[in-house]
C-alpha cells in the first residue's frame, strides 16, 4: 500500500497563544462549581438504597421475636461459595414453640467467602434469611467476619410476616379437628 | 395364549409393548422394575407381603382375547394380532401376579389420572413441613409429589391434627400427622422381627398409628421401620434433626457386630458418621440390619479413642513407639513372643498378622492365639458367632483350628504362668476382656495394636493406635463363607496409622529390618489393599483366582468345602442354615455370653 504524505496545517495565532482553549476550560469549571453535587459527602450522608438491594445476609425475627430459620440447611446447600455452615437443632420441650420442632443451633455465615448473589433468601421456605441494606462490613480479624447466629440476628431484627404459619399451625393443634 | 413361554416356570408379559419372560407368581410391579418401567408405590415392599393399600400402583391391565365357546383366540383382523381385552378400570401392581400372556400400560391417561387423584388424597392430610422433616431427599411422597401432584390444594378445610411426637420405643419417635398409613411398619414387625406391636387404631381419617398398650417398640430391629417408612413418619431418634440426607456421602460397608456380615452404608459428611443403614443383599441381610449394628458408629468419637502411640503409658512419636517396639522384639529370646490375633480384623490384616507370627519365629513362627467372641444368637441377622471374620483367620492360615470359645486365651496364659512367652503383640484384641489377669499382663511386654484405650492399653509396654472399620479398606468373610469389602468412610484420627501400615513395620523390625534404620521399616511394599492382594492371592489357596477389585459389592463366595467339618457356634440365620453339630464345648460357652 502506497504512503501519503499528510501535510500538517501550520497553527492559527489562537492556536498558538492557547487563551481560548484556557477560557474554554475555565467555563467548564465554573459550570462544575456552581451546578448541583453528583457525588455524595459519604460517610457523613449515606446512600439511598433501592428496593431489592442485596447487602449482608441476616436472619430474621417475625414481629413477635420468633426466631424463622428451622434449620432446614437449603441456603446451605445452595450456596455457591459454601459461605454457609448450619447446625442443625431441635427446639426444647416446654419453651412454647415445640410445635417447631426445629431450630439452628448454631449458624454461621462466612462473609470472606459470600458472594452477596442472594440466592439464599431466594431459596429461603421459611422467609428467614434477607439479603437487607447493610453494605458497609469490615473487621479487624477473619474470625470477626464470620458471622455467628447471634450476629445474623442483631443485623437483621424483625421483618413483616403476612403468613404466621407456626403460629396457625399450633392454633389448629390446640383447635382443630383433633379427636 | 399367544405365545409360549420358553420355561414352565417362566410367564411372558408385555409391558408397554416390551414382552419380558419372568417367573411364576412376580407381581407386576416387579417385573416392571426388570423393563425399567418405574411404578410407584408407597406400601408395597419386595421383602413384605401385599397390603395394597395405598393405591399408588394402579395400573392398566388386559387379557388375551379368546372364544367364550371354543376357546380360540380372537384375532384383531386390523392388526392381524390377538386382540387384548382391557380392563376397564384399574388394577393394583403390587397385588396383581403375572399370568401368561398379559399385557400391561403404565403410561395410559387412566393410569396418570389414577396415580395424580391417589397423590391428591394422601396429601389432603399429609403437612407440609418438608423443611424440618428428616425424610426430605429421601421421601418417596416428595418424589412422587414432583412427578404428580397437583402444585397447589384444592382442600380449604384445616388438616387433620394427630400426635406429633410418640415415642413408640427408645430408638423410634413417630410423627403421626405424616403418616400415609401404608402399613409397612406394621407389616415389617409382624413378619421379620416377629414382634407384632405396632398397629392401627380409630378408622378412615382419624386413623392412627400407635404402639399396643403396654408395649413398645425395642426390639433390636426397630430402626428398620425408619429405613421402610416412605415418609418422615418413622424417625431415627439418633438421626432426627442431625443432618440433611443430601450432604452426607454414602459409603459400602460391612457391619462388624457378627458373622452375618450385614451389607451397610455409611452416611457420612466432612469426616464424621451421621447413622449407618443396610444395603440390600438378597443372599446375605436381606434389606434389613441391627439396631446395635447401627450405633457401632459411635465408636469412631469416643472418648477413650486412643490418638497418641503410648510407651508406658507416655504419649510419643510414632517413630519412638516403633523405635521402643523395636527395641522389645530385639531384646526378646527366640521362641518367646507370642501373637494374639483378631477375628475383628480384615482378611489382610491377618494375613499380615501371619506374615508377623513367620517373621518373628526361627522356624515355625511365634505361637498365634485368635480370641473368639460368643454371644446368643437371635435367628436372624445377629449370630452366635460375634466375629465378623473368624473365617478369615481360617482362610489366610493364621489359625489352623477353631479358637476355643471358651476361655480363649487359657493356653496363652498357662505359658505366661510358666515364663515361655515374654512378649505378647495382640492385633486389637483387650487381653484382659480375653482373660489374661492383671498379674500375668504384668508379667509380659506387650505391643498393643488398638484403637480404643482399655486396661491392656494401660497394661501394654507399647500402644500403637490403629483405626476402626469406619476408616480403612479391606475384606471380612461372614458364616456363609462370603468374601464382603468394606471401604473407607471416613479419614482415621490423626495420631492413628492404619492397622496395615502398622503390622508391615512390625515385620520389618521383626524379619529384614529387624535394628535397622527407622526409614527401612516403611519398605515394605505391603502396607496397601490393592498391592497387598497380589501376595494375598499367590499365598491363599483360596484366594488364588480373586482380585480385590473384582469382589463384587455383593460378595464372592468361596469354597466352604475345607472348613465344612470344623464346629463353628453358629445357629441359623436369615440365610444361613449351620451345617456342623455345634460341639458340646461350645453349648457350654453360648450360655456364658463373652460378646
Amino acid at each position: 500500500m502506497a504512503i501519503l504524505p499528510v501535510e500538517r496545517r501550520p497553527l492559527t495565532l489562537s492556536e498558538r497563544s492557547y487563551l481560548p482553549q484556557i477560557a474554554r476550560g475555565l467555563k467548564t469549571t465554573l459550570k462544575h462549581i456552581f451546578a448541583p453535587n453528583e457525588t455524595m459527602e459519604y460517610p457523613e450522608v449515606q446512600p439511598e438504597i433501592p428496593p431489592g438491594y442485596r447487602g449482608v445476609p441476616t436472619l430474621v425475627t417475625d414481629p413477635h421475636g420468633r426466631e424463622k430459620c428451622v434449620s432446614c440447611q437449603l441456603c446451605e446447600f445452595v450456596c455457591p461459595p459454601k459461605a454457609i455452615r448450619i447446625t442443625p437443632g431441635s427446639v426444647p420441650e416446654g419453651s412454647g414453640r415445640e410445635h417447631i420442632e426445629k431450630a439452628p443451633e448454631e449458624f454461621k455465615i462466612d462473609m470472606l467467602r459470600c458472594i452477596y448473589c442472594g440466592l439464599c433468601q431466594e431459596v429461603c421456605p421459611e422467609e428467614a434469611i434477607f439479603l437487607q441494606n447493610q453494605f458497609s462490613l469490615n473487621g479487624l480479624t477473619r474470625e470477626e467476619m464470620v458471622h455467628d447466629k447471634k450476629r445474623l440476628y442483631e443485623l437483621g431484627g424483625s421483618l413483616p410476616d403476612r403468613h404466621f404459619k407456626w403460629d396457625k399451625k399450633k392454633a389448629a393443634a390446640e383447635h382443630g379437628n383433633a379427636h | 395364549m399367544s405365545q409360549t413361554a420358553p420355561s414352565p416356570d417362566l410367564v411372558t408379559v408385555n409391558i408397554d409393548g416390551q414382552e419380558i419372560a419372568v417367573p411364576k407368581g412376580t407381581n407386576v410391579i416387579e417385573a416392571a422394575r426388570k423393563l425399567a418401567v418405574d411404578i410407584p408405590h408407597y406400601c408395597y415392599h419386595e421383602k413384605l407381603s401385599v397390603a395394597g393399600n395405598c393405591r399408588m400402583c394402579l395400573i392398566e391391565m388386559g387379557m388375551p382375547a379368546v372364544d367364550p365357546a371354543t376357546k380360540a383366540p380372537i384375532i384383531d383382523e386390523a392388526t392381524g394380532k390377538q386382540k387384548v381385552n382391557w380392563i376397564p378400570k384399574p388394577v393394583i401392581g403390587c397385588g396383581t401376579n403375572v399370568s401368561p400372556g398379559m399385557h400391561i400400560r403404565t403410561t395410559t391417561p387412566m393410569v396418570k389420572d389414577a396415580r395424580e387423584s391417589v397423590m391428591e388424597f394422601l396429601l389432603i392430610n399429609h403437612p407440609l413441613d418438608c423443611p424440618i422433616c428428616d425424610q426430605a431427599g429421601e421421601c418417596k411422597l416428595q418424589e412422587q409429589a414432583t412427578g404428580y401432584g397437583r402444585g397447589y390444594s384444592r382442600y380449604i378445610e384445616p388438616k387433620n391434627v394427630k400426635p406429633k411426637r410418640t415415642v413408640l420405643g427408645p430408638r423410634v419417635t413417630l410423627d403421626d400427622e405424616r403418616c400415609i398409613l401404608c402399613s409397612r411398619c406394621i407389616r415389617f414387625s409382624r413378619e421379620i422381627a416377629k414382634d407384632d406391636v405396632l398397629g392401627f387404631t380409630e378408622r378412615g381419617s382419624y386413623s392412627t398409628l400407635t404402639c399396643f398398650p403396654g408395649r413398645e417398640l425395642a426390639n433390636n430391629y426397630s430402626l428398620n421401620t425408619v429405613d421402610i417408612c416412605p415418609v418422615g413418619a418413622l424417625t431415627s431418634t439418633d438421626f432426627r434433626f442431625k443432618m440433611r440426607v443430601w450432604f452426607l456421602k454414602q459409603t459400602n460397608s460391612i457391619c462388624t457386630e457378627s458373622s452375618v456380615g450385614a451389607n451397610t452404608v455409611v452416611w457420612s459428611r466432612e469426616g464424621t458418621i451421621y447413622r449407618i443403614t443396610p444395603r440390600q443383599n438378597d443372599a446375605v441381610n436381606d434389606t434389613w440390619m441391627t439396631d446395635s449394628g447401627r450405633m457401632l458408629y459411635k465408636e469412631v468419637q469416643a472418648e477413650n479413642r486412643l490418638t497418641r502411640p503410648l510407651v508406658r503409658g507416655v504419649a510419643v512419636t510414632a517413630d519412638a513407639a516403633l523405635d521402643a517396639a523395636t527395641e522389645l522384639l530385639r531384646s526378646a529370646q527366640p521362641g518367646t513372643v507370642a501373637i494374639v490375633g483378631s477375628g475383628r480384623s480384615s482378611v489382610e490384616e491377618q494375613f499380615l498378622t501371619r506374615k508377623l507370627a513367620e517373621a518373628l519365629g526361627d522356624k515355625v513362627g511365634a505361637p498365634v492365639s485368635v480370641v473368639s467372641r460368643v454371644g446368643e444368637g437371635d435367628g436372624l441377622l445377629l449370630s452366635a458367632d460375634r466375629n465378623p471374620n473368624l473365617r478369615g483367620a481360617l482362610i489366610t492360615g493364621l489359625i489352623e483350628a477353631l479358637p476355643p470359645t471358651y476361655a480363649p486365651l487359657a493356653a496363652l496364659a498357662a505359658a505366661i504362668e510358666a515364663g515361655e512367652v515374654k512378649t505378647v503383640i495382640s492385633v486389637g484384641e483387650d487381653l484382659a476382656e480375653a482373660g489374661l489377669s492383671a498379674e500375668q499382663l504384668a508379667k509380659v511386654s506387650v505391643i498393643y495394636l488398638s484403637t480404643h484405650a482399655n486396661a491392656t492399653s494401660q497394661a501394654a509396654a507399647v500402644v500403637l493406635p490403629t483405626l476402626t472399620v469406619f476408616e480403612k479398606s479391606g475384606s471380612f468373610v461372614n458364616q456363609q463363607f462370603r468374601i464382603q469389602k468394606f471401604a473407607q468412610a471416613v479419614p482415621g484420627p490423626a495420631g492413628a496409622a492404619d492397622d496395615l501400615a502398622t503390622l508391615s513395620a512390625l515385620i520389618a523390625i521383626a524379619g529384614g529390618g529387624r535394628g535397622g534404620p527407622v526409614s527401612d521399616r516403611n519398605a515394605v511394599p505391603n502396607g496397601r489393599v490393592e498391592t497387598l492382594w497380589k501376595a494375598l492371592a499367590a499365598e491363599v489357596p483360596a484366594f488364588a483366582n480373586v482380585t480385590y477389585q473384582e469382589i463384587p459389592d455383593d460378595g464372592l463366595l468361596l469354597d466352604a468345602t475345607p472348613y465344612a467339618s470344623l464346629p463353628f457356634v453358629e445357629g441359623e440365620t436369615l440365610h444361613h442354615k449351620p451345617t456342623t453339630p455345634i460341639s458340646p464345648l461350645n453349648e457350654r460357652a453360648t450360655t456364658s455370653t463373652a460378646a
